[in-house]
């Protein structure tokens, strides 16, 4: 079977989930076409709520859903769903523990023609800030439809970043995915690239393939649960490699990087690079201009490594 | 309504306003004007409209509230005690370190409260995602809400007034407590609220508004809000910010407000002289 678009995915999912389960409801805020739930709609009319351009109230409505007995999706742009919806998503669903699930799409650089004000550079930075939350951010439409399913049964409530345009397939049908479990894509002993998402995690396995060129010896890690961390693959890794990378399409500070440097830095100092957005806005473009304007591609991953390797052991 | 049945929400709620004074009081500050002010409402609605009780606390088709201006929490506390959802003594917990009432709304600490809020600008919406759920599951039952007057300067309050009457949410039936104070001066200076009944029949619910301190009055606003088939229900209320308590009001003081020892005792003084005249 081809890669469908993640969207496609996400909304089969969905669909499947409701099919499974009554409980099952989704909101949106007027970009059910553009989140590619519209089959979901169609099929479960009164299941789906259509909150207008209101992510507030969508969030605060999820959570009315949840408290009474509902699983409810709720979706926006990231730009949206993260900043614009925190405080309802902090209080009205964490704080009071109601089992909302929050998408954020076009997370990143992948707002492309949306540009900066589109562009969440900073969605898991908030996110991480909420305790107990788990935020995610799979790689492929194979890992996401898993990933969602799982997360619908997840006890507290969960934070999807959803990369919505683009088709491509890592893993095989019938792969099982466990949220907090990451994914070893590429074992390898002189170095491990951590990367997280539908981008970066290609980028991280053709960086792999350039520095193997070199006879350096890579492993590349699908980092699909941001939090909780996957933290004894992580010490794994370090022990092993001695020099870690992590990738991300977001903001450095706040970001995936950070989380394993805090991590790393309390149990095992260990040098790394990271890769991502450093303290910018976002801009506008199209996808191959904006990974090349933030260095978010394979040659730079290529470059940081080697120049990381250079200086492992120092 | 009958003379005995009045008598009894009366003296359930001369029992409410004492036990959120003397609360308020044993720990000497909190949100006692807004707590005083929705009283009566609280009362009409746990002792005479909703059911809801400890004994069907789980039961999915019980009516639910949802208190969107959580700081009135202390309100609630006295109601839910008074009902017998926890012992009358530990409203004198009120606000100390590890105790299951803290000044804003918890649903995962208070048994009786049906959501969390605190935050303001949230409850109404949340109140509109529980009468969706229990109408999709067939249930019958109601869901209240309360907000303050300075809490619909928040603009999420209008975005669920819209989405409320778009979903024609009849089994929603909420209430503004119009008691015309926000924190920092009178509501008509701070943030106008003009014509209120006005704004909410715009955005096509069915509005009423009655005196928020007469209980009779508020019982036949929600017998007739019952009657509503279409839309949800606004029953504005007209309040007075620390209603029944000398120290407090009417006095833009009282949105979070010290009480020394003093006060506690006078204010007790004059509601058991209240409760002693018409007992």
């Amino acid at each position: 079977m081809s890669a469908r678009d993640m969207r496609d995915a996400y909304c089969e999912a969905l669909v499947e989930l409701a099919e499974e389960d009554e409980r099952i409801v989704l909101l949106e805020a007027d970009l059910m076409g553009a989140n590619g739930t519209t089959a979901f709609k169609e099929k479960f009319p009164k299941r789906f709520f259509n909150a207008g351009v209101a992510e507030a109230n969508m969030v605060s409505m999820a959570a009315g859903l949840a408290v009474c007995g509902k699983i409810p999706f709720a979706a926006s742009f990231a730009c949206f769903a993260a900043r614009r919806a925190y405080d309802q998503f902090f209080i009205s669903v964490n704080y009071a523990r109601a089992k909302v699930n929050l998408t954020g799409t076009d997370p990143g650089i992948s707002a492309v023609f949306n540009g900066g004000t589109h562009m969440s550079f900073e969605d898991i930075g908030l996110m991480r800030g909420i305790p107990g939350l788990v935020i995610y951010e799979p790689a492929d439409d194979i890992s996401l439809k898993a990933l969602v399913k799982e997360a619908a049964y997840h006890p507290g409530p969960t934070y999807l970043r959803l990369h919505r345009k683009g088709a491509s397939s890592l893993y095989a049908q019938g792969e099982e995915f466990r949220l907090g479990k990451a994914k070893v894509l590429r074992d390898g002993a002189d170095i491990a690239i951590l990367a997280t998402g539908y981008l970066l995690v290609p980028e991280a396995l053709k960086a792999a393939e350039l520095l193997a060129g070199e006879g350096i010896d890579a492993a590349v890690i699908d980092l699909h649960t941001i939090k909780p961390l996957d933290e004894e693959l992580v010490l794994h890794y370090a022990k092993k490699t001695g020099a870690v990378m992590v990738c991300e399409n977001h903001q450095v500070a706040t970001g995936v990087g950070s989380a394993v440097a805090m991590f790393l830095s309390e149990n095992l100092p260990t040098r790394m690079q990271c890769i991502g957005i450093r303290d910018e806005f976002g801009q506008v473009g199209d996808l191959a201009f904006l990974k090349q304007r933030f260095g978010l591609n394979a040659d730079r991953i290529f470059h940081k490594a080697r120049e990381l390797l250079g200086r492992k052991g120092e | 309504m009958e003379a005995e049945r009045l008598k009894r929400l009366e003296a359930a709620a001369r029992q409410v306003r004492y036990d959120i004074v003397e609360a308020i009081g044993n720990i000497g500050i909190g949100h006692f004007g807004g707590a005083l002010s929705i009283v009566e409402v609280l009362t009409v609605l746990y002792f005479s409209q909703m059911n809801a009780s400890p004994a069907n606390a789980k039961d999915p088709g019980r009516d639910k509230l949802v208190l969107s201006k959580g700081h009135a929490g202390p309100a609630l506390y006295a109601v839910l005690a008074q009902k017998g959802y926890f012992p009358r003594e530990t409203l004198f917990t009120l606000n100390q370190g590890g105790t299951s009432l803290p000044s804003h709304c918890d649903r995962n600490l208070t048994p009786g409260i049906d959501m969390t809020t605190g935050s303001l600008g949230q409850g109404l919406s949340v109140a509109i995602g529980m009468a969706l759920a229990d109408r999709m599951d067939g249930r019958k039952n109601r869901i209240f809400a309360i907000i303050g007057d300075g809490e619909s300067d928040e603009g999420q309050v209008w975005e669920a007034a819209m989405a409320a009457s778009q979903y024609g949410l009849s089994n929603l039936i909420a209430f503004t407590d119009y008691n015309k104070m926000n924190i920092d001066g009178l509501t008509s200076e701070i943030m106008n609220l003009d014509d209120l009944g006005a704004k909410w029949r715009a955005f096509n619910w069915n509005v009423l508004r009655t005196d928020g301190h007469d209980l009779e009055a508020i019982d036949r606003a929600i017998d007739a809000a019952r009657l509503e088939s279409d839309r949800p229900t606004m029953i504005i209320l007209d309040t007075i910010k620390g209603k029944g308590c000398s120290i407090a009001e009417g006095k833009l003081s009282s949105h979070n407000m010290a009480i020394s020892k003093e006060q506690k005792e006078k204010a007790l003084g004059e509601l058991s002289a209240a409760m002693g005249e018409l007992s």
